[in-house]
């Protein structure tokens, strides 16, 4: 390699294989599927800056179009009276009106020419050679079969490190090479060279297009680059791991150009170079034309419509002095969207208990090792690199086989006696799974995270995993639990019962399970998480700890864990047996609260199944949804994030009178705890790249769904366990599949935080990647006033006093009818029973 | 009994036809008429299958043969639908029947709001019906339609995501290699033909005086009989076709696990079941396929091995083990050959269609199982041949490159040396066939001379369409070739012999229809857009579905699809052709393949792929 001589010129390798990095779609293996900003790159951009740039450079559709937007106003879901503020906003030099009209009548059309491919299309133009069709396909097959995870009965035979060693291992011990020119063959075994000696063959002298030349390389297939330089970064991303760099990735790629060339002209070729006049540098600022500022106006004014009638819903809020008097039983879930219907059901059927909601980690981060696992699990946000671990021991884990995943039935003679005798058995099995689909090995089970009968090491006795501490010491328990109970703003009135519930999914035929578990830990089902939060509250020393704190649990207060799956609409409940006599009772009534409230909340989802009838009753809907999850014909087991738009960090008094549709994230916060800011700090600096991060690619994925997006996931093929193709010789499919994404309406995140500006502003200033969002706008914030509910809206880094201008919200007699009369999103209502109560 | 049977068998055709034709109606939107009415076609089909089988089999399993419907008939020749039902058509039948019936279930919910939800349930039907064609059918002339039906449709759900690049190229991959096995089957009806000196059914093929017709002719059954090989490695993907198979993984996962999982590919081991009787006493035929058996199931064994994606690695399975079954039918063993090709497919649909569901399993089976690699390969001789076996199974042994290098690129090769632009074209194309004609009614030749002309004729014919294939910059030129290409084919077979006009009326009037309306069709849309080559996908079906669908049907028409009398007069033109004349029908023949290809080339680079224009959002080319 010959890093050090090219200081000199204008390429800087290894500059360049940053920025690609930087750019590259940065989705993880399937089985470490995290939500995040596709368009993290541009985030140092004002949000409409960043993605007119993102599409200028890349031909990335990022705003709806003109036509989507009007479908969308002639639906009533935008509104004159917001269009007109955007438009004051957008065009200040018009006339308001006469714009609007021009708006609604013009047929605008946006243009998506990307600039990235100016320099590679040389060879298409000139050349008329198709040197994708060449290439890719063989770079994809090599890099799949060296990463692999076990599709393959045969690995990659080299036991060298890195691609471009062991593609060069393997290539020079074979009779039949894997080029097909000397030429290309011998530049790939020469060992001296380095990146910026094979890009002057494919370029030429002129290194100022070195960089261009890359990203139109990296950019043709965005799946595969993006896939080798996120496990770059993140090599325990694959359980089988391999060592990978983008260099050699590239490296491999431009040998394989080359060789390609050689092979169609000989000698008789010219490096691209000698064709290019001049290229725009694909990131220069670009021009915003007017078709930009019409979608501009459309997006601001599509937010804002339904932001207002939240904001003044919010407005309507019910204050009770004395709502902590009774209590049946407290029960802490997830923040995610999915959980907010269900805090509702359960509230409805016990007007006594008090339901909050924090990240689904609930503070506590460490690694799991089910039993008999050889690899630990990660279970809590990504960013957090936990320091313990928690195992599972005395659990009865079975592990079933599943013929039709048997790899002698890739074998030829084996294969023969497996298709006559098994044959005949997969077609039984085929009509039973279509008729009578029922979990199987194959399904992916909330409740197989963590076995319900095992027991989790979960208090420290000295024991050490490598660098990882097993359990954790009393200290360390409280700390979290106090963490938690603070943030939270439990920390008097504590019920008999308190649960902390966690949750997951299940599905079958689903390589994106990974993206229905809880994104709070890493993308798996949050049981450990809640029943060793639960373990640690009920430790009497840990509550010790805590009254010299000031946090009083009494002693006939317990915790219980559970995980709720939310394709299934069931909960199960850890430890019960633990439970007093007492609370034993009231478990059991609590059960039933917590079943039924399931039963309603399945049929509040069902109104977005086609395939289900929403006006059977609760129970009946609920076997359909249970059977969806398990049905191999089902590509929607559940919508899981779909339709977010909303995350509201405040007291349940803020919402608990609303109907927001499953479309919020619900964090609990009391500012009279938290004067400083202190544990808003902790709550906005997770919520807003998790919600925020969900909410993004929610939206691009629908905005773009083509290149954004994964596309339709129906063609979708499984490539070396680590992502999703279509066919056998595309380009992995990073992004959401269009069946997640297809109800979802794209509007940025609105998180209302129930605090003084002032404290939130400066709670949000101490730290800059988090106030990058706030700044640019990425998400959109809103302080609510604790006393006063008066409304104050960040813009250009400062609040600034907003009005609502809806002025009235229906009511919702009823929940049930409300869901039956809809099949799109449920503008908000108020609930009556919220008022009567 | 056996005459009702033998009359009711019709009906396992018009019932997926006549529902293909009521699937057209409903609109695009009426997810629940569509699916419902195609689950109750095919369930009713099932039904039928089920209770037609008992009956049969009470009834003694005897074969049953009913000449359907006559097309054509002159002197010596007769175009006749005839239906055949044995042991071979029963097995296919029910496993067809009940796995169509299954996918259907299953496409109800999987597909629901997939915006070609209709047109999916459109092309099952149509698959459906060209299946049941092909496995009843009781002579070449039936089969042969229902292989086209097959054909196009497959065309068309490989390339059922249309906007993206990969799908389209490899239906047009997939779509050229089954030309290759019509071609097989298109000289195998010619060579049957003369050879028994009438059109036969399957069932008269056993009887006496055929069989010592077969023994008598033998080189002549040798040939036949490679052209039916051909057809059946061909349609099978044994080698040297093999990999067009996983590349057919293009559509949604279930028309993948049907079709290319099951009963598409097992067509070919169904062809040589029911030609058994023309090549077994031909010992070198068998030694052939077992050869080619043999081969095949090593080779794709070995490249199933170092697949890393589930589909293909399903896919080259699912081949081995129809090169085995290859082998069983050379055998003898029909019997084994049917269970085990059931026994497959009912397998490889399993695993298709639970496939997505590998990454959980497998995922899970590695976390509590993970045993990292430890191998040392001793010696350098084992590791060459180690590392050359995972080389040769990575390029999937070449054979992907093979047809490119040994096929294609020849003929675009010749295609781009012939020196012809369009108007100079036109003119000299018109006068050399107004010469021609005027020299045929004027003159009257010698037998020798008439043969050497016709020869001629057909080269130039063959030679447009070799133009016409690589034509990159103009449409409509391309599309006059194709379609001209017609017109020399039947004045090559009227010089040949003293023919009629009639059987040309018959051949042509489909094609002149066909070239007029798909000429205005182009040519609106050339006005429209300003320019309209062939150097490109354009995907300019997003702005004129409609004419995409109309010039599809003119495209279908002109390359002999069974939808004008142009199909029965392509086999009409071949009965013109003298047993001995294999020069002038390999150039017919030939010309027809590329005829074909140089048509859906023609359709899907102007309406498939991903739209051109970019005011909306569009696929990646590599996605």
């Amino acid at each position: 390699m010959n890093n050090a001589k090219e200081t000199s010129s204008s390429f800087h390798e290894e500059h360049v294989l940053h920025e690609l990095a930087h750019y590259l779609p940065a989705q993880a293996p399937l089985k470490d599927f995290i939500h995040h900003n596709t368009l993290h790159a541009f985030q140092h951009d004002k949000f409409f800056d960043g993605i007119l740039a993102a599409k200028s450079a890349f031909g990335y559709k990022t705003l709806l179009s003109p036509k989507e937007y009007k479908k969308f106003y002639s639906e009533g879901k935008i509104s004159d009276e917001k269009l007109l503020t955007a438009i004051q906003k957008h065009f200040p030099n018009e006339n308001a009106n006469d714009k609007l009209k021009e708006i609604l009548t013009t047929d605008f059309q946006p243009d998506l020419t990307p600039r990235v491919g100016a320099i590679r299309k040389v060879w298409k133009d000139h050349y008329h050679f198709d040197v994708s069709a060449l290439v890719h396909h063989i770079v994809f097959r090599i890099t799949c079969n060296y990463l692999d995870q076990g599709i393959a009965l045969w690995g990659f035979p080299s036991q060298e490190k890195g691609l471009l060693k062991a593609t060069r291992d393997l290539d020079k011990h074979t009779s039949v090479s894997l080029f097909r020119s000397k030429r290309g063959r011998e530049i790939f075994h020469d060992s001296t060279l380095g990146l910026t000696d094979l890009l002057k063959l494919v370029v030429g002298n002129r290194e100022e297009l070195y960089s261009s030349y890359l990203f139109d390389m990296c950019f043709a297939h965005p799946g595969w680059s993006g896939m080798v330089a996120t496990i770059e970064q993140l090599p325990s991303s694959l359980l089988d791991r391999k060592e990978i760099s983008l260099r050699d990735f590239i490296h491999l790629e431009l040998c394989f150009e080359i060789d390609a060339a050689y092979n169609q002209f000989g000698e008789n070729w010219k490096s691209l170079g000698a064709f290019v006049d001049q290229v725009n540098p694909y990131f220069e600022k670009p021009q915003v034309s007017e078709v930009d500022l019409v979608q501009r106006v459309w997006q601001e004014a599509f937010e804002w419509t339904y932001y207002d009638t939240v904001l003044f819903g919010l407005q309507q809020r019910i204050k009770k002095p004395n709502v902590h008097s009774v209590q049946t039983f407290q029960a802490v879930f997830c923040i995610d969207d999915r959980e907010g219907s269900i805090r509702r059901y359960i509230e409805l059927l016990d007007p006594h208990c008090e339901t909050l909601g924090m990240p689904g980690f609930f503070g506590v981060e460490f690694y799991f090792q089910p039993q008999g696992g050889k690899f630990h699990e990660k279970v809590c946000p990504a960013p957090v690199t936990p320091k313990h671990l928690i195992r599972e021991e005395d659990a009865t884990r079975k592990t079933n086989k599943e013929v039709q995943f048997n790899k002698n039935s890739h074998h030829n003679i084996l294969g023969w006696a497996l298709s006559i005798v098994y044959g005949f058995w997969s077609a039984v099995k085929l009509m039973s799974n279509i008729f009578r689909p029922g979990i199987s090995p194959a399904t992916s089970l909330s409740f197989r995270h963590m076995e319900k009968e095992s027991t989790l090491t979960v208090e420290h006795t000295h024991e050490h995993d490598g660098d990882l501490q097993v359990g954790f010491t009393v200290e360390e328990m409280a700390n979290r639990v106090e963490g938690s109970l603070r943030s939270i703003g439990l920390v008097k009135n504590f019920a008999p019962i308190v649960y902390f519930i966690g949750h997951g999914s299940s599905s079958v035929n689903n390589p994106h399970y990974a993206a229905y578990d809880c994104g709070a830990c890493s993308g798996r089902a949050g049981s450990a998480n809640a029943r060793v939060f639960a373990t640690m509250a009920n430790n009497p020393k840990v509550r010790m700890v805590l009254r010299e704190r000031g946090i009083d649990i009494p002693s006939y207060t317990q915790f219980v864990g559970g995980l709720r799956d939310t394709t299934r609409d069931q909960t199960v409940f850890y430890d019960g047996g633990m439970l007093n006599e007492e609370n034993k009772a009231l478990h059991q009534k609590n059960k039933w609260t917590f079943r039924h409230a399931s039963d309603l909340n399945a049929k509040e989802r069902s109104r977005r199944f086609e395939t289900v009838n929403t006006s059977l009753t609760p129970w009946q809907i609920h076997k359909r949804v249970m059977r969806r999850s398990v049905s191999i014909f089902e590509p929607r087991p559940e919508l899981n994030h779909a339709t977010n738009a909303l995350c509201i960090v405040g007291t349940r008094q803020l919402t608990k009178h609303l109907f927001l549709d499953r479309r919020s994230f619900l964090n609990s916060y009391d500012a009279t705890i938290d004067p400083e800011g202190k544990y808003l700090f902790g709550i906005l600096k997770a919520a807003a790249p998790v919600c925020g991060g969900i909410n993004l690619e929610y939206y691009f994925s629908r905005t773009d769904n083509y290149k954004l997006g994964a596309g339709t996931k129906l063609p979708h093929n499984v490539m070396g366990l680590i992502g999703v193709a279509n066919g056998v010789d595309g380009d992995l499919r990073p992004g959401l599949p269009s069946q997640m994404i297809e109800v979802h309406d794209p509007v940025r995140l609105l998180i209302v935080v129930e605090q003084l500006p002032n404290v939130i502003l400066k709670t949000i200033q101490t730290d800059a990647s988090t106030y990058e969002w706030f700044k640019n706008e990425w998400v959109h914030l809103v302080s609510v006033h604790p006393e006063t509910a008066q409304i104050q809206v960040f813009q250009n880094e400062a609040f600034v006093p907003y009005t609502t201008t809806t002025t009235s919200l229906p009511y919702a007699s009823s929940m049930e009818q409300l869901v039956e009369a809809h099949t799109e999103n449920i503008p908000v209502h108020l609930l009556t029973q919220a008022h009567e109560n | 009994m056996k005459t009702e049977l033998e009359f009711y068998m019709q009906f396992f055709l018009w019932l997926p036809l006549a529902s293909y034709i009521l699937s057209l109606i409903p609109g695009k939107h009426h997810e629940k008429t569509i699916s419902w009415g195609t689950f109750t076609s095919v369930l009713l089909h099932l039904t039928f299958a089920i209770v037609f089988l008992i009956v049969w089999g009470i009834d003694g399993f005897q074969n049953l043969s009913h000449r359907e419907w006559v097309l054509y008939q002159t002197d010596g020749y007769m175009f006749y639908i005839d239906f055949f039902f044995d042991k071979t058509t029963a097995t296919f039948l029910i496993m067809g029947s009940f796995l169509t019936s299954l996918v259907t279930v299953y496409s109800r919910y999987y597909l629901h709001r997939e915006s070609g939800y209709k047109r999916f349930f459109n092309t099952l039907l149509l698959f459906f019906f060209g299946y049941n064609l092909v496995i009843f059918s009781g002579n070449l002339e039936t089969l042969f339609t229902g292989w086209e039906v097959l054909g196009i449709s497959s065309f068309l759900l490989i390339a059922f995501y249309r906007d993206r690049y990969l799908p389209v190229k490899n239906a047009l991959k997939v779509f050229s290699i089954y030309r290759l096995g019509d071609i097989g089957i298109i000289l195998a009806m010619w060579l049957s033909h003369h050879m028994f000196h009438e059109n036969t059914a399957f069932i008269d093929w056993s009887s006496e005086h055929l069989q010592h017709l077969l023994h008598e002719h033998e080189s002549t059954a040798v040939i036949l009989s490679v052209f039916l090989v051909v057809a059946a490695a061909a349609k099978s993907a044994q080698l040297p076709f093999s990999s067009w198979l996983p590349r057919a993984m293009e559509g949604p996962t279930p028309s993948s696990a049907i079709f290319y999982g099951s009963l598409s590919v097992h067509m070919g081991a169904f062809i040589l079941i029911r030609t058994y009787d023309i090549w077994s006493h031909l010992l070198s035929i068998k030694i052939l396929i077992i050869i080619l058996g043999v081969a095949t199931c090593f080779v794709a064994t070995g490249i199933a091995r170092v697949q890393t994606s589930v589909k293909s690695q399903i896919a080259y399975s699912s081949v081995a083990q129809i090169g085995i079954i290859f082998c069983e039918i050379a055998l003898g063993w029909n019997t084994l050959a049917l269970i085990h090709i059931a026994g497959n497919a009912f397998l490889r649909s399993y695993q298709l269609l639970t496939s997505p569901s590998v990454v959980t399993y497998l995922m899970k089976d590695m976390f509590y199982n993970f045993n990292p690699k430890k191998k040392n390969i001793e010696g350098k001789v084992s590791k060459k041949l180690e590392y050359t076996f995972y080389v040769l199974g990575t390029r999937e042994f070449t054979i992907n490159m093979f047809l490119y290098s040994y096929l294609w690129n020849p003929m675009k090769w010749i295609g781009r040396k012939i020196p012809l632009k369009s108007k100079s074209l036109l003119v000299i194309t018109t006068m050399l066939f107004i010469a021609g004609t005027i020299l045929l009614i004027g003159t009257d030749l010698s037998e020798s001379t008439r043969h050497i002309i016709s020869m001629i004729l057909g080269m130039i014919g063959l030679v447009s369409v070799f133009a016409a294939f690589t034509e990159r910059e103009n449409t409509l030129r391309s599309w006059l070739l194709v379609c001209s290409n017609h017109f020399w084919v039947a004045l090559a077979v009227t010089f040949n012999e003293h023919y009629s006009w009639e059987h040309n009326i018959i051949y042509l009037s489909g094609v002149v229809v066909a070239m007029g309306i798909g000429y205005l069709l182009l040519n609106g849309i050339k006005k429209k857009e300003g320019k309209l080559d062939l150097n490109n996908f354009y995907g300019l079906g997003y702005d004129y579905s409609k004419r995409a669908f109309a010039f599809l049907l003119c495209a279908l028409a002109v390359s002999g699809f069974p939808i004008t009398p142009t199909f029965i007069g392509e086999d009409l033109i071949f009965s013109h052709i003298h047993e001995d004349q294999i020069g002038l029908s390999l150039i017919v023949s030939i010309s027809l393949i590329i005829d074909g290809l140089a048509l859906v080339r023609i359709y899907a680079r102007t309406f498939m792929g991903p739209h051109y224009k970019k005011n909306h959002e569009v696929a990646d080319r590599a996605s």
